[in-house]
């Protein structure tokens, strides 16, 4: 790896963003948009004295969900086209190397995803009065981890893909059983052995739980850390698995 | 004359198909080589091979001494792809100073003169999805020429280009290979073979003339290029081998 090529390469990917206003707009507006749509849904609803309101308990989940949705499909459409493109070829005729590469959208979309989290949990806690015990920076943090989680996946599932039509077609796959088992629908110690020991495998469950830490304890807690840390040994091994499929020969 | 890109015995099978048929030829350093042959003939596929991008079945591929696609040889070589491989969601300067930042001692200054050379000075703060298809293949040759490599390998760099441009660029090959620079560029138009220091015709994956144009010429006793093609092509389904 190299400093130079992974600055480079990160400022061309945020360049590549930065020209495209749309998806920059629908970066910043899309999580307000449902996060608004799931206030208004709760809004009425009756609660008993000391019950946390619904929104208090799914919008905060929602923080770290949408940032790892959206960059999951950014990043497997962004590194498809490289692919289709041929600039992935050309990538890997030049000394960069290929942790370069993959570092690069890491951090490029991370920070995409810091600014998207940073609107998103503002817009939260100051319009819709998000009631959270901890602080707002570890939720933030949280969803950083859990877009470059997004990102990693992402990376690795585009090489499964030929077409936009593949690509995504993986969002269902690696998102929806991740979502349903996440704890949010069913606390995870309520569920069958079996669906508990998958969810168990899934890397969002830790993430949930980590802000489920974050909502019910005013310090960070052991649990939001070594639940933190798994999300980051996941990205490890989704980029290590996705440099195994950039191959600089192919037939 | 020394040699910059030795190829012997090359195979390479692509799915079921074999597309080189154990080729062999040496390209001279300081020069240009023109290959030429029909659309399928296998010119791409070669190219990948010297690249060092290819999976091959067999056969031995050196460039400047050391086995194709080693990580030192990527400082010292320039690989331009038949369709373009640029951003289209960058514009032509941002493009041609990224691959600038690949290589070490290369400077956004060297990008912007590389995007002069190509005759897109103009043109320089354009989005390259803005660009005409022309124009798109010359993007994509300038961020290639960028890094000044030692070897240049070009997939049909002028196709599409009017005739000035042509000629301006083909200037400027001939003025690399003065200075040094191993050239191999694959064309399927004539004119621009005669413009080679040494040219190799394949067809079916198989070598059948490796030789300068003008003895290319009077192998076949004539003064086209075109006709001279032809006539060893008639000549080798004939006998078997070439002339």
């Amino acid at each position: 790896m190299s400093p130079r090529i992974l600055g480079s390469t990160t400022k061309r990917i945020l360049n590549q963003l930065r020209h495209d206003h749309r998806t920059v707009g629908l970066l910043v507006i899309v999580p307000i948009l449902l996060l608004t749509l799931l206030y208004f849904m709760f809004k009425n609803e009756a609660l008993l004295p000391g019950q946390p309101s619904t929104f208090d308990r799914i919008g905060l989940i929602m923080l770290g969900v949408f940032p790892f949705v959206i960059m999951f499909l950014i990043t497997s459409i962004a590194m498809l086209r490289e692919r289709t493109t041929g600039t992935l070829e050309r990538l890997l005729t030049t000394p960069m190397g290929k942790l370069d590469l993959l570092f690069a959208y890491g951090i490029a979309f991370g920070i995409a995803a810091a600014i998207q989290a940073s609107i998103a949990a503002g817009v939260a806690y100051w319009l819709f009065d998000l009631d959270t015990a901890g602080s707002t920076s570890l939720v933030i943090l949280i969803a950083i981890a859990n877009a470059v989680l997004g990102v990693a996946l992402g990376l690795f599932c585009s090489a499964f893909a030929r077409t936009e039509f593949q690509a995504v077609q993986f969002m269902p796959i690696v998102v929806i059983p991740q979502f349903l088992l996440c704890g949010l629908f069913v606390a995870r110690d309520q569920m069958a052995g079996w669906l508990q020991a998958i969810s168990d495998a899934l890397p969002m469950s830790y993430a949930v739980e980590a802000l489920q830490q974050v909502g019910a304890h005013a310090d960070a807690t052991d649990t939001l850390w070594r639940d933190l840390g798994i999300v980051v040994g996941c990205v490890v091994v989704a980029l290590t698995l996705a440099a195994a499929t950039l191959r600089r020969r192919s037939p | 004359m020394e040699t910059a890109i030795e190829v012997r015995n090359l195979v390479v099978e692509r799915g079921k198909r074999r597309v080189l048929h154990g080729l062999t030829c040496s390209i001279p350093r300081g020069s240009v080589t023109g290959l030429l042959g029909p659309s399928g003939s296998g010119k791409t596929t070669l190219m990948r091979a010297i690249v060092g991008v290819q999976i091959v079945k067999s056969g031995v591929v050196t460039v400047l001494g050391e086995p194709a696609g080693t990580p030192r040889l990527r400082h010292k070589i320039g690989y331009l792809t038949q369709s373009p491989s640029v951003y289209a969601d960058l514009t032509v300067r941002e493009n041609a100073r990224y691959f600038a930042s690949l290589y070490k001692g290369i400077t956004p200054a060297d990008a912007d003169n590389a995007v002069e050379m190509v005759g897109l000075g103009d043109a320089a703060n354009q989005l390259v999805a803005t660009l005409s298809g022309g124009q798109r293949a010359r993007a994509s040759l300038a961020c290639t020429l960028v890094s000044r490599p030692e070897v240049l390998i070009l997939d049909e760099p002028t196709v599409g280009q009017d005739p000035v441009l042509r000629d301006e660029l083909w200037h400027q090959f001939r003025a690399m290979a003065a200075a040094g620079t191993t050239l191999l560029v694959s064309s399927h138009v004539m004119d621009e073979a005669s413009r080679c220091d040494r040219l190799l015709l394949i067809r079916e994956g198989a070598l059948i003339a490796d030789d300068t144009p003008d003895l290319v010429r009077a192998s076949a006793g004539t003064n086209d290029l075109d006709a001279a093609f032809l006539h060893l092509i008639r000549t080798m389904e004939k006998t078997g081998v070439a002339s």
